[in-house]
């Protein structure tokens, strides 16, 4: 037990280390390339955006070494406490907060700013981890899915109040709560809806309703021939779908024009290629994807992205950091970064489905799922498949507190990963 | 363990969506992209010089000189001395003010052009004083100069490209100066040389930050290539001297080799006129001149009825089809009965009642009944009319009739040529030659061009074969290689049948009409024509004055002009139309006029037919009444 306590690194899972330095210093050399300018000298000059991410790299090394000294236990029985620590850091805000590009979402310690929703999305997964990893809960009584949704959604609200992006990314826990054995239908519905709001921007109320009722009129009438049974249907049942998807068609046609902003309505515009503007709203998702195309397969090489030199792509350091990855490292680059992601995912569930402990088996699900997550809506915003949505992506973007919360969530897995071989 | 297989599986599946779009924009798409297409370039241009335009002689037609626009930059002008700045350029503060708002609210941080085309001493004295005055520089540019006042229709303009082209040629900026008409446009790609490019890499803020890739893909401007026409601009400028006061349109073309040795069109306007800073004030009123349409080349454009000329491609046709010879008599009595009922009756005023006409005199004294009767037996030599119609057609158009001739000029008419499915459609099969018996004499559905009817000339003078007419002769001292002007093109009429044809047609300036017209020591082989011609005046149908056509060629043997003459309303063929043909013919040939001959000349300067198209166009109510 001694010998076990001085060797931190017993157990440590070697091939999510390897995956995690890749990740990040490649993700330092797109950000070096993004940021560099001709006058900016070395690599340690810390006014520069690249000199700053050196430096919160080599900071989260002693954080790496508090994670894994401090016992695994440790982080089940202290959850509740992190989280409500986290919650009350995410209420301050309201407070204390210091605004950056609009979002209130910022603490400022002498000239530090740390983002507490970085950190939330960690303490969330731990609470959630414990709350699911109890003996006597079911998963399938309402109640205690309620729980959960509590659980998930008070960090998302808080967060969401600032900067509705970031909140997005709490949906993935949904993912755990799939494999703790949540019904599908949640799933299924969640799915739909999205589905059929996508499609009611794209092709108005009018349209949609007619063409979904129709569609599950046909349905209903085939069923019947199939059957051999006329009007002897579930009335009650069809006439339910019909309401409930012309309310939420009529509803969301009444969200996207009163409540949801402007902005918020152009991003979606510009998806779905309703708008062609290049110039305004556009500007960032076109030019991104211009970036990347510019690539071509090679890529032009380290420091050769002239679109990427030229500042061309607006925050490219943080949100858009891939599309300098398309420019100067090209498909390779680009797919070699996709694979890394996709083994690192693999490697946290394959991982985390080896645990007997239900704890560290649903913290392990909850890490790959917000990893997911936060992959699928940043790429997938970058290459210009799906909106504009501010949020980093993991390890790669530019930021000290979104680097440290990855961290902080990736090397808890580790040290419970670590420790299911010798403590349970 | 199952339930993990989901999120395993939706892993995956991003995964392989995202490699693929991103195959798609990187591999498929980006394979495409010109690395100098960039928005991070920032590409400057050096212009190269405009080619040259000679005639056929060698003589200079179009060059360049070279104009000074003042260009502003609007977020970096600073404080300035505008009473001075605007003695400078001549301007009065309010237009400063007017074009300097203009300049902010169209792109603050853009070059653009302040004010065009400085005159030479104006930009001398700004020079010295620009550095004055922030944010203006002198953007040099080359613009036309054309020594000859002369032959507009031909040489065409330039002006900036607009933004149609702009978009859909990758060649073309905004604001860069494109052929617009004649030549300019035709050989666009010759004269305009080659752009030379300078890279400059820039930020998103349209900042330079130094050379592109240390100038690896920049390149020098080519100067234009020079084309030499087959114009003459003596004839040219002589036929458009002799034009004045009248409408219409003269092509004159070597038989020999398709070579247009000029084209005038009357009205017609001093090129100089479109250049420089008077071209917008000046091409607004060019353009909208609607009624002598100055910008209208007639001698390509104008369709007409061809009148008494076409009459020689029927009777060749005649003799082709051996529906008639030499010796076939036909009988005039004062015109030519098609039909049973009183209307239908052609008037002929060849004078010859009751006795036997034969071709040679039929040309000559262009006799309509001839040559309806010739029409008529073309046309029913089938078995059904239509036949005959199409083989007549066909005849017809191997002249180069009733199609683009093909010539190397922007503009032009197709003309028309009936064929029998034409008839069948507009009469229901109900019909014959009597029908359409206007064609035999070139009035019914026949419209031809004046550059067509040259042509028919040129194919008549070679006895049976012509060039396409071109006017082009070399393209930077290489003559043209192009098959479509070097091959000759035969029509469907053997050689044999041209002779009678032609002899008829020498009587016309030997003895008939247009005898007095005569040159000595040269022979002058044409055919004379009145055309008639209508408008509709508040749904009536009016007569209105002939139109004179000539077409000509000379010497007869060997002929080295071809000749077809246009003039509205002008009235008999031989009052106008000959004496034209006959100076200019004289005027090719000879190089100058014989004294004897300078009371024709003068006769055409002084004849003004302005007061008929005044009349025409200021009085239709008077017209109304004349004709009642």
């Amino acid at each position: 037990m001694r010998q076990e306590r001085n060797n931190i690194f017993l157990g440590v899972d070697w091939v999510l280390v390897l995956l995690y330095v890749l990740l990040i210093g490649f993700g330092w050399v797109n950000i070096y390339a993004a940021s560099f300018t001709e006058e900016s000298s070395t690599i340690f000059d810390f006014s520069t955006k690249y000199g700053k991410q050196l430096l919160w790299i080599v900071l989260s090394i002693p954080m790496i070494i508090f994670i894994l000294f401090i016992n695994g236990k440790f982080y089940e029985r202290f959850s509740s406490i992190f989280y409500l620590v986290s919650l009350v850091s995410l209420v301050g805000l309201f407070i204390f907060g210091k605004e950056i590009n609009g979002a209130k979402s910022w603490y400022n310690f002498g000239g530090m700013s740390l983002q507490p929703s970085e950190f939330a999305k960690a303490f969330t997964a731990l609470a959630l981890a414990k709350l699911l990893s109890d003996r006597k809960y079911n998963l399938n009584l309402i109640k205690n899915q309620i729980k959960a949704f509590i659980v998930i959604f008070t960090p998302a609200l808080l967060i969401a109040i600032h900067d509705a992006g970031s909140a997005i990314v709490y949906l993935s826990f949904f993912f755990v709560l799939n494999r703790e054995g949540l019904t599908l239908i949640y799933f299924v519905l969640g799915i739909s809806a999205i589905v059929l709001f996508l499609l009611t921007i794209l092709f108005g109320v009018k349209v949609l309703i007619i063409s979904l009722l129709s569609i599950i009129s046909i349905y209903v009438l085939y069923n019947a021939y199939r059957n051999q049974r006329f009007l002897r249907f579930n009335w009650i049942k069809i006439l339910v779908t019909y309401l409930i998807s012309t309310a939420f068609i009529f509803g969301v046609d009444y969200t996207y024009n009163n409540v949801l902003q402007q902005h918020q309505r152009d991003r979606f515009e510009v998806l779905l290629g309703k708008t062609s503007d290049t110039k305004n709203i556009g500007y960032n998702s076109n030019q991104s994807i211009k970036t990347i195309s510019s690539g071509g397969f090679k890529g032009k090489g380290f420091l050769q992205g002239d679109r990427t030199q030229g500042k061309f792509v607006p925050e490219q350091h943080t949100d858009y950091i891939f599309s300098t990855v398309g420019e100067e490292w090209g498909f390779i680059g680009t797919s070699i970064v996709i694979i890394l992601f996709i083994m690192l995912l693999f490697r946290i569930i394959s991982r985390a489905e080896k645990h007997n402990n239900k704890f560290g088996r649903i913290y392990g699900y909850g890490v790959a799922s917000v990893l997911f997550l936060h992959l699928i809506i940043n790429v997938g915003m970058v290459i210009g498949l799906l909106p504009t949505v501010g949020i980093p992506l993991p390890f790669f973007s530019y930021g000290g507190s979104s680097l440290w919360g990855f961290t902080l969530l990736l090397f808890v897995f580790i040290k419970l990963d670590a420790h299911k071989s010798y403590d349970w | 363990m199952k339930r993990s297989y989901l999120l395993y599986f939706l892993i995956f599946l991003i995964g392989i969506i995202f490699i693929a779009r991103l195959f798609q924009i990187q591999v498929i798409r980006g394979a495409d992209i010109d690395p100098v297409q960039s928005a991070a370039v920032k590409i400057k241009f050096d212009y190269p010089e405009r080619g040259y335009v000679y005639d056929r002689n060698g003589k200079l037609l179009v060059a360049n000189q070279l104009s000074y626009d003042v260009m502003i930059v609007p977020n970096e002008v600073k404080e300035l001395d505008t009473l001075e700045f605007c003695s400078l350029l001549k301007i009065d503060k309010d237009d400063f003010i007017r074009r300097y708002k203009k300049a902010v609210k169209y792109a603050p941080w853009l070059a653009q052009v302040f004010l065009k085309q400085l005159a030479k001493e104006d930009f001398a004295f700004l020079q010295e004083k620009l550095h004055k005055f922030e944010g203006f520089f002198i953007q040099k540019r080359v613009i036309r100069d054309y020594p000859i006042k002369s032959a507009a229709n031909i040489l065409g303009y330039i002006s900036e490209v607009n933004e149609e082209t702009a978009k859909k040629d990758e060649y073309y900026q905004q604001g860069e100066l494109i052929g617009k008409s004649g030549i300019e446009v035709q050989y666009e790609k010759y004269l305009r040389g080659q752009k030379g490019k300078k890279h400059f890499h820039r930020n998103r803020l349209n900042k330079i930050i130094g050379s592109y890739k240390e100038g690896m893909y920049d390149s020098l401007p080519i100067n234009g290539e020079d084309i030499t026409l087959t114009i003459d601009s003596e004839l040219q400028q002589y036929g458009e001297y002799l034009m004045q006061g009248k409408r219409g349109g003269i092509v004159a073309i070597e038989p020999s080799t398709g070579e247009i040795l000029a084209l005038i069109t009357a009205p017609s306007y001093d090129p100089n006129k479109m250049v420089g800073r008077v071209r917008a004030k000046n091409s607004i009123s060019l353009f909208n001149d609607t009624i002598h349409k100055p910008m209208f080349d007639r001698g390509l454009k104008a369709t007409y009825s061809p009148g008494s000329p076409f009459k020689l491609v029927n009777a060749l046709i005649g003799l082709q089809e051996g529906v008639i010879n030499t010796n076939t008599p036909f009988y005039c009595y004062n015109g030519y009965r098609y039909g049973s009922r009183t209307h239908e009756f052609m008037k002929c005023h060849c004078g010859i009642y009751g006795n036997p006409i034969r071709l040679n005199t039929a040309i000559s004294k262009s006799c309509n009944s001839y040559f309806s009767n010739t029409y008529k037996r073309i046309i029913e030599k089938n078995n059904n009319p239509s036949e005959g119609m199409d083989n007549w057609s066909n005849h017809v158009k191997s002249f180069g009739l009733g199609n683009y001739l093909g010539y190397d000029l922007p503009e032009g008419d197709k003309g028309l040529i009936p064929d029998g499915k034409y008839y069948d459609k507009s009469y229901e099969f109900r019909w014959n030659a009597s029908t359409n018996i206007s064609n035999a004499i070139g009035q019914g559905e026949v419209i031809t061009t004046p550059i067509q009817l040259a042509n028919v000339t040129a194919a008549i003078a070679n006895r049976g074969y012509f060039y396409t007419p071109h006017i082009v002769k070399k393209i930077n001292n290489q003559a043209i290689q192009d098959t479509m002007y070097t091959v000759a093109r035969k029509t469907t009429i053997d050689k044999e049948h041209f002779a009678p044809v032609i002899e008829g047609m020498h009587y016309v300036f030997k003895s008939g009409t247009a005898s007095w017209t005569n040159i000595k020591g040269i022979d002058i082989v044409g055919k004379t024509g009145t055309v008639e011609n209508f408008i509709r005046v508040n749904g009536k149908k009016m007569q209105l004055k002939d139109h004179s056509i000539l077409v000509a060629f000379a010497p007869k043997e060997n002929p080295k002009i071809a000749f077809a003459v246009f003039i509205e309303h002008g009235g008999f063929g031989s009052t106008i139309a000959a004496p034209i043909t006959s100076l200019m013919i004289e005027k090719y040939l000879t190089g100058k006029i014989q004294k004897n001959r300078k009371w024709i000349e003068e006769r055409m300067l002084e004849t003004d037919l302005y007061h008929i198209y005044n009349q025409q166009i200021l009085k239709p109510e008077t017209l109304e009444a004349g004709t009642k």
